[in-house]
C-alpha cells in the first residue's frame, strides 16, 4: 500500500533529522544513575520488609537528623505491605517522638510523644529555621523518590512503557548517595558545596551523609557499608512514597485479567454478530 | 438516511410513557436502530471511547472533589492525603490524572481519523467546528486541572500560561492581574481554577450532546467517504456497533490500565511532586505531554505575541478546515497525494511534541520553526492546493461495492440488517 511507503518516509525523514539532535544532546555516560535491581518493580512487585525495616532505621538514625516525612503517619509503620513493623513496634516508635499539641485548656501549646495515628514530627518548625541551622532548607521526603528522578531521553523512554521501568527517582536517591567524590581538578564549587557526580550541577549543599561500614548497625547480617545503606534508605522513601504499591500492583493483575478475558470473548462475539453481514469490518 | 425499525412500545407502561415523554425511543433510534455505515473501521469507535473517559473523568473527579482543599497551603498534602488515608484515593486519583492523558490521546487520535477520512466535508462543518470547541474546551479544563495538585510544574505551568495574556496590547498586564485575582499566581487563583475545572467538564458535556446530535442529523461518515445510498449500506448501530465499539472499548481499557496500575507517574512530571514554590523556578518548565506541540509552536516565534497568536492559530484553524480543503473527495484512501501529506504532518506534530519538551536553544529553535511553518503551510497551502491538483482515484459507488466488491451486492439478511428487537 501507497500509504505504508509514505508513512514511513515521513517517519524516517522526521527521525533522521532529530536523531541528529538527540546524538547532540545525548548526556555523559557516568552521570547516568545506574540501574538497581529493586524487589518492587515489575508488575509482580512487592516491598522487601527487611529493607524497608533496615531503611527506616537509616532515615531514622541519619537522615532524619535534617530532613522531616511529614506526610507520613507513624501507623503506616504497620502496612503488612510495607515495613511491617507490630503495634507494639509502630506505638514504641510513636512514642520516641515528640509531638507537638494542644492548644490545653490553659492555652498552651505543649509536647507529648507521639502516637501511632501522628504524622511523624517536622525537624524544623518551618524552612526558614532550617535554614537558620543549617544554611539550607532540606526537602521534606514523604515524596522524594517521586519528585527525584533523571531524563531517560529518546528512545528509552518508549521502551520504558514495555519495561514498565519506573524506578528513576530511587535508583537516582541510591546513585546520588554513593556519588560524592573529590571535585575534579578545574571544578570550583561554590562556598558550602559538595561535589557530587550525580547531582544536577555536581554542587550539593549536603554534606556526605553515609560514609563509614558500621555507621547504622544492622542485626540481620546484611553488610553494613554503604552500598546497602543507600539501596535500603531508597527503597524506604520508594515506600513513603508510594505506600500502596504493592496494592495498586495486586489490583492491577485482577483488573488486567478480567480486561484480557472480556476483550477476548467481545472479539468471538463480535465475529458473531458479524458473519451475518459479511465483507470486512 | 432511511431508518431501519421505527421504535413500537409494546408493554403499558411504555406505551403510556411514550405518548409523554418519548424518551425512549429517542434512545432507540439514537443508539439501537440508528443506521451506521457497514465499512466502519476501528477508527470509528473512538468516539465512544471519549465518552465513556468524559463520565470517568467527571465522576472520578467529582469524588475528588470531596477531598481536595483548594489552598496555597493545603492543596499539596490534601492530593498526597487522597493517596495515603483515602480509601482507593490512590486509584481515584491515578485513575484521573492518567484518564486525561488518555482522554487527549483518543481525542487526537479521533481528530486525525477525522482529518484522514474528510469526515469535516459538508454536511458535516458544524459537527467538526463543535469539535473543535470540545478541543479548546478539554484544553482548557486539563491545563487547570494540572494546576490543582499545587506542585512545582503546577504552579509554573499556572504563571507561564497566564503570561501569555499579558501579550495582548495595552490591556495585557490588566487581564493577568484579573485573572490571577491579584499581582502573582497565587490563593484565589487557585480558587478560580478549581472552580472552573469543576464547571467546564459540563459544558464539555453539553457539547458533546450537540456534537452526538449533529452526528445524527447528518450521519457518519465513513472509509471510503461516500454517503450510503441503500439500506445494504448500512447496519443497525445494535448490535453492530455497539459490540464492535465495546470490544475496542476494553481494548483501550488495557492500555489505560496499564498505566494506571503499573506506571502511574510516567505521564506525569516528578517537579510536580515538590510541592509549589514561588521562589524556585525549576530548570525547564514544560506542560503536560498533549501540549508539546503547541508549547513547541509558542516558543518557536521569538516575539510573544506573534507566539500566542500562532498557538491560538494551531488550534483555531481546524474549525476552517472544512473551507481550506477544496477537494470534492472525503476519504484519503482515494486521495494519492493528500495521504502522503497526511502521514507528513502527523510526523511533524510528533516532532513538535518531541520538540516541546526539549529546552528553547539551539538547533531545536531552528527545528520548531521549520515544523511551525509546516503545520501552518500544511492548512493553508496544502489543502487549498491539493484539491485542484490532485487527481483521485475513482470512488465506488456505493458503500456496499467497496465492502463485497462490484458484484457483490448481495442483499443483506433481513434479520440482520434489521432485528426486529426491542430493548
Amino acid at each position: 500500500m501507497g500509504a505504508w511507503r509514505s508513512k514511513a518516509l515521513a517517519i524516517a525523514v522526521t527521525a533522521a533529522g532529530l536523531g541528529s539532535l538527540m546524538l547532540a544532546t545525548a548526556r555523559a555516560e557516568d552521570t547516568i544513575p545506574p540501574r538497581q535491581s529493586w524487589s518492587f518493580s515489575g508488575p509482580f512487585g512487592v516491598y522487601d520488609r527487611g529493607q524497608l525495616q533496615r531503611g527506616f532505621k537509616v532515615y531514622r538514625e541519619v537522615c532524619g537528623n535534617c530532613h522531616s516525612l511529614k506526610l507520613v503517619s507513624f501507623r503506616d509503620l504497620g502496612d503488612p505491605t510495607g515495613p511491617g513493623f507490630t503495634p507494639a513496634q509502630v506505638a514504641a516508635i510513636a512514642a520516641d517522638y515528640k509531638v507537638t499539641d494542644g492548644p490545653n485548656d490553659q492555652g498552651e501549646m505543649f509536647e507529648r510523644p507521639g502516637r501511632p495515628a501522628d504524622h511523624f514530627p517536622p525537624r524544623y518548625p518551618n524552612d526558614q529555621a532550617a535554614r537558620a541551622a543549617l544554611g539550607v532548607a532540606p526537602p521534606d521526603m514523604s515524596v522524594l523518590a517521586k519528585a527525584r528522578g533523571y531524563e531517560r531521553g529518546f528512545p528509552w523512554f518508549i521502551f520504558d512503557v514495555f519495561t514498565q521501568y519506573q524506578e528513576e527517582g530511587v535508583d537516582y536517591i541510591t546513585a546520588l548517595l554513593q556519588g560524592y567524590e573529590e571535585a575534579p581538578q578545574g571544578v570550583n564549587l561554590p562556598q558550602g558545596a559538595y561535589y557530587n557526580k550525580y547531582f544536577p550541577g555536581h554542587a550539593i549543599a549536603m554534606p556526605q551523609p553515609l560514609a563509614t561500614n558500621g555507621q547504622v548497625e544492622y542485626t540481620d547480617g546484611t553488610p553494613a557499608d554503604l552500598q546497602h545503606y543507600s539501596q535500603d534508605v531508597s527503597a524506604f522513601l520508594m515506600w513513603t512514597a508510594e505506600p500502596t504499591l504493592v496494592r495498586r500492583k495486586r489490583l492491577g493483575l485482577q483488573v488486567m485479567i478480567v480486561l484480557i478475558v472480556l476483550a477476548g470473548l467481545l472479539y468471538f462475539t463480535k465475529k458473531q454478530v458479524w458473519s451475518q453481514v459479511g465483507g470486512h469490518a | 438516511m432511511n431508518g431501519h425499525s421505527l421504535y413500537q412500545p409494546q408493554s403499558g407502561f411504555m406505551k403510556w410513557l411514550e405518548a409523554r415523554l418519548p424518551i425512549w425511543s429517542l434512545v432507540h433510534s439514537s443508539f439501537i436502530a440508528y443506521p451506521t455505515p457497514r465499512n466502519l473501521n476501528y477508527w470509528w469507535t473512538f468516539g465512544g471511547i471519549l465518552s465513556v473517559l468524559l463520565v470517568i473523568q467527571i465522576v472520578t473527579g467529582v469524588v475528588l472533589a470531596m477531598h481536595y482543599t483548594p489552598h496555597v497551603d493545603y492543596a499539596f498534602d490534601s492530593v498526597d492525603a487522597i493517596m495515603r488515608d483515602v480509601n482507593f484515593g490512590w486509584l481515584l486519583r491515578y485513575v484521573h490524572a492518567v484518564g486525561a492523558s488518555m482522554f487527549f490521546f483518543a481525542a487526537y487520535i479521533h481528530l486525525f481519523r477525522g482529518l484522514y477520512y474528510g469526515s469535516y466535508k459538508a454536511p458535516r462543518e458544524v459537527l467538526w467546528i463543535l469539535g473543535v470547541i470540545i478541543l479548546l474546551l478539554m484544553i482548557a479544563t486539563g491545563f487547570m486541572g494540572y494546576v490543582l495538585p499545587w506542585g512545582q510544574m503546577s504552579f509554573w505551568a499556572a504563571t507561564v500560561i497566564t503570561n501569555l495574556f499579558s501579550a495582548i496590547p495595552v490591556f495585557g498586564q490588566a487581564i493577568v492581574t484579573w485573572l490571577w485575582g491579584g499581582y502573582s499566581v497565587g490563593n484565589p487563583t487557585l480558587n478560580r481554577f478549581y472552580s472552573l475545572h469543576y464547571l467546564l467538564p459540563f459544558v464539555i458535556l453539553g457539547v458533546v450532546v450537540l456534537h452526538v446530535w449533529a452526528l445524527h442529523v447528518v450521519g457518519q461518515n465513513n472509509p471510503t467517504g461516500v454517503e450510503p445510498k441503500s439500506q445494504q449500506d448500512t447496519v443497525p448501530f445494535t448490535p453492530y456497533a455497539t459490540i464492535k465499539d465495546t470490544f475496542l472499548m476494553v481494548c483501550f481499557f488495557i492500555l489505560f490500565a496499564w498505566f494506571v496500575f503499573y506506571m502511574p507517574n510516567y505521564l506525569g512530571h516528578p517537579d510536580n511532586y515538590v510541592q509549589a514554590n514561588p521562589s524556585v523556578t525549576p530548570t525547564h518548565i514544560v506542560p503536560e505531554w498533549y501540549y508539546l506541540p503547541f508549547y513547541a509552536i509558542l516558543r518557536a516565534i521569538p516575539n510573544k505575541l506573534l507566539g500566542v497568536v500562532m498557538l491560538v492559530s494551531a488550534i483555531a484553524i481546524l474549525a476552517f478546515v472544512p473551507w481550506l480543503d477544496t477537494s470534492r473527495v472525503r476519504s484519503a484512501t482515494y486521495r494519492p497525494l493528500y495521504k502522503q501529506f497526511f502521514w507528513i504532518f502527523v510526523a511533524v506534530c510528533i516532532g513538535l511534541g518531541w520538540l516541546g519538551s526539549k529546552p528553547a536553544e539551539g538547533s531545536y529553535v531552528l527545528w520548531a520553526r521549520v515544523l511551525t511553518a509546516w503545520y501552518f503551510f500544511h492548512f493553508l497551502i496544502i489543502l487549498p492546493a491539493l484539491g485542484l491538483w490532485e487527481r483521485p482515484r475513482p470512488l465506488p459507488t456505493s458503500i456496499t461495492e467497496a465492502v463485497l466488491g462490484p458484484k457483490g451486492g448481495a442483499p443483506v439478511a433481513r434479520g440482520a440488517a434489521a432485528p426486529e428487537r426491542r430493548g
